[in-house]
């Protein structure tokens, strides 16, 4: 069983956090990766920074326009993780846009990301029936989870397909908006919640896009599995650095 | 073998979409309606009324006298310069807020580099009443000051993309995600045959309205619907596809496709996609695009902000893959006195866009009987500052 498939089994709320590699500092990714384990965090999803981030908003895009030009490139981003095994044992994802895996082979990009103990991959702008026409017998081969989006507007429909091609979680985005929008939940996203958590899917869903603190937390995972926090802790990364993650984290769990 | 969009938005192995889940219900609302819209009479009737009444439409389609005699060829070009706002631009804009109309959406959003494309949107929104808003990069709105007004002057907000390169890329990008944020009252008018499908064969199609006026005015004139050659500028090639569209699948008609070459293919100062990009995905599309080895887009040079562009339309990396169309690419010096030229053999002053066109005789001769259409994109006056400098005027 892949490792992100066991953390969903465990009885817990799961906590998930987002960074983007090489910010603030191009090495820190190994670091951030085990004080994020160190301190409680269920599941990480490492940013392959991307020139035109379409899905984000100002803060992952500034995080990752700094990424690039401290140099982090996909090569090196496989480099750095090559002995992460060794230390840490939660679920690692890659996130990223589709554009740099294709560049550097979806096969190879996906052998490296087996080799290294990776074990999903989130590609928000790969759709679905490309996915499936072309690149999900190399995921199953490789052992990587491919993780789907799903949104406010998301048709049963296509949520029901979704979850048929899913076999990990299913990533909720929580309202209509790019990367750290808004914050807070209304009674819309309330609704949007109850509506998921009644279609009874095969997939347990974790939800993310505006949640930033501990009370954003615990409305996000009322209904579903978990929770994925980005932008609030890039933007405590750039203004704490990466001395005192165990805090941020401690905040939200709290 | 077609060379139009199959039904899934594919020519060829380029288009399709690849968008992130929040923009799927968007594109598929569009992509399920766009045929269906098109086709009604009530639709039909509003755009064509439009493109004569409101747009200036048919087009001439004039006889360079001199121009041919110079290159010793028969040269026509279309007059797209005529065109209400001074570019093919509005072709699209005006089907794009008809549509808009009929999916009930309520606000307007598009980019623009150059911001003829902008000024295209914020006149048809004036027109119809609706809220617009353009986005544009801070490098661009600073070169382009007179477009910033006008689309002021029409009642547009003109939003800075200060994301990236803060160029059109950007600005697109900006759209891209405004759509994102808003995406039930929204419709985004994109200015060329670029984007996620339905978008590139839907901006082709409103701006076939080009290929099918030159097919019956050259019957008038020539006693023949088909050139031997089409010829047009590409930035992300709405004028060309529009040019080329009921031409394509003509093997007889020769397509050529101009791009920038900004100061050199091999300067690292260029826009010439064809020359430099590789297969990759930009704004939802795959296609052919200017990119570092690992898949960062890179940004492009032109000294024309409206062919600064790192990729090109699916339908045009297909023409160049398929070898159906021939590329050339034309540098900033060459173009600039193309356009100078074009200005004094025949009294009218192109924008650099199209000077790009016009300078394809040294690379690319024509036989006496030849008759080559030149697609002239637009008018020259939004870039009149820029030949000030390079002429020194
Ligand atoms: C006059 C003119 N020609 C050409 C272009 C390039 O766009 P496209 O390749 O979509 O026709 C522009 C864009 O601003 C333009 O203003």
């Amino acid at each position: 069983m892949n490792r992100i498939q066991e953390k969903l089994n465990e009885d817990k709320k799961l906590l998930s956090i987002y960074f983007t590699a090489g910010y603030p500092e191009i090495n820190d990714t190994v670091s951030i990766i085990e004080s994020l384990e160190e301190a409680g965090v269920d599941m990480i999803e490492v940013g392959l920074p991307f020139s035109d981030p379409l899905a984000d908003g100002p803060t992952i895009q500034e995080s990752s326009t700094a990424a690039l030009h401290n140099g982090m490139h996909t090569e090196l981003l496989f480099e750095q993780l090559r002995d992460i095994r060794k230390t840490v044992n939660i679920p690692l994802i890659v996130m990223g846009y589709f554009n740099p895996m294709l560049q550097y082979g979806v096969e190879a990009f996906c052998k490296k990301c087996h080799e290294i103990g990776i074990d999903g991959i989130i590609m928000p702008d790969l759709p679905l029936d490309v996915f499936q026409e072309e690149y999900e017998a190399i995921y199953k081969k490789y052992g990587l989870i491919n993780v789907f989006l799903i949104t406010p507007q998301t048709s049963e429909e296509r949520i029901r397909e979704i979850d048929e091609v899913s076999d990990g979680f299913i990533y909720m985005v929580s309202s209509a908006s790019t990367t750290g929008a808004k914050s807070g939940f209304g009674d819309e996203q309330k609704a949007y919640f109850d509506r998921i958590a009644s279609l009874n899917l095969k997939n347990p869903q974790i939800v993310g896009f505006g949640i930033s603190n501990s009370n954003t937390f615990q409305a996000a995972t009322e209904k579903a599995k978990g929770a994925i926090i980005g932008s609030a802790f890039i933007k405590y990364l750039t203004q704490n650095g990466t001395e005192n993650i165990q805090s941020f984290v401690e905040n939200i769990l709290d | 073998m077609s060379y139009h969009a199959n039904e899934k938005g594919y020519y060829g192995e380029f288009g399709g979409a690849f968008i992130p889940e929040m923009l799927y219900p968007n594109c598929e609302e569009l992509r399920q309606n766009y045929l269906k819209i098109m086709a009604e009479p009530s639709f039909t009737e509003e755009f064509h009324q439009l493109l004569k009444d409101y747009v200036g439409r048919p087009t001439p389609l004039y006889f360079a006298e001199r121009l041919s005699e110079k290159y010793q060829t028969k040269i026509y070009l279309k007059r797209e310069d005529l065109c209400h706002t001074g570019a093919h631009k509005v072709n699209n804009t005006i089907g794009q807020i008809l549509m808009a109309k009929k999916l009930g959406k309520n606000r307007i959003i598009a980019e623009t580099g150059a911001g003829q494309h902008g000024v295209a949107t914020a006149t048809v929104c004036a027109l119809m009443g609706i809220e617009c808003v353009v986005y544009m990069g801070e490098i661009d709105i600073a070169r382009q000051a007179p477009n910033v007004a006008r689309m002021k002057m029409l009642g547009a907000e003109v939003r800075a993309a200060k994301s990236g390169s803060r160029t059109l890329k950007d600005a697109t990008n900006e759209a891209i995600r405004d759509w994102i944020n808003n995406p039930v009252d929204t419709h985004y008018i994109i200015g060329s045959v670029v984007g996620p499908h339905p978008y590139p064969d839907m901006v082709a199609r409103f701006q076939s309205v080009i290929s099918e006026e030159i097919k019956w005015q050259l019957k008038e004139k020539e006693g023949r619907e088909n050139p031997d050659y089409v010829v047009a500028c590409v930035g992300g090639g709405s004028n060309a596809a529009g040019a080329y569209f009921h031409y394509l699948d003509e093997p007889k008609v020769g397509i050529i496709a101009v791009e920038a070459a900004g100061k050199g293919i091999d300067t690292g100062e260029s826009a010439a996609t064809s020359a430099l990009g590789k297969v990759g995905i930009i704004h939802g599309s795959k296609t052919l695009l200017m990119q570092t080895q690992d898949g960062q887009i890179t940004e492009p040079y032109s000294i024309s902000a409206g062919l600064d562009y790192p990729g090109v339309g699916p339908m045009h990396a297909h023409l160049f893959r398929s070898g159906r169309g021939e590329f050339i690419s034309i540098t900033d010096d060459e173009a600039m006195t193309a356009g100078l030229e074009v200005s004094q053999l025949e009294g009218i002053i192109p924008a650099i866009e199209t000077s790009h066109a016009f300078a394809i005789f040294d690379y690319k001769k024509f036989e006496k009987e030849d008759v080559v259409v030149i697609n002239l994109s637009g008018r020259g006056d939004k870039d009149l500052q820029t030949y000030i400098d390079y002429f020194k005027l």
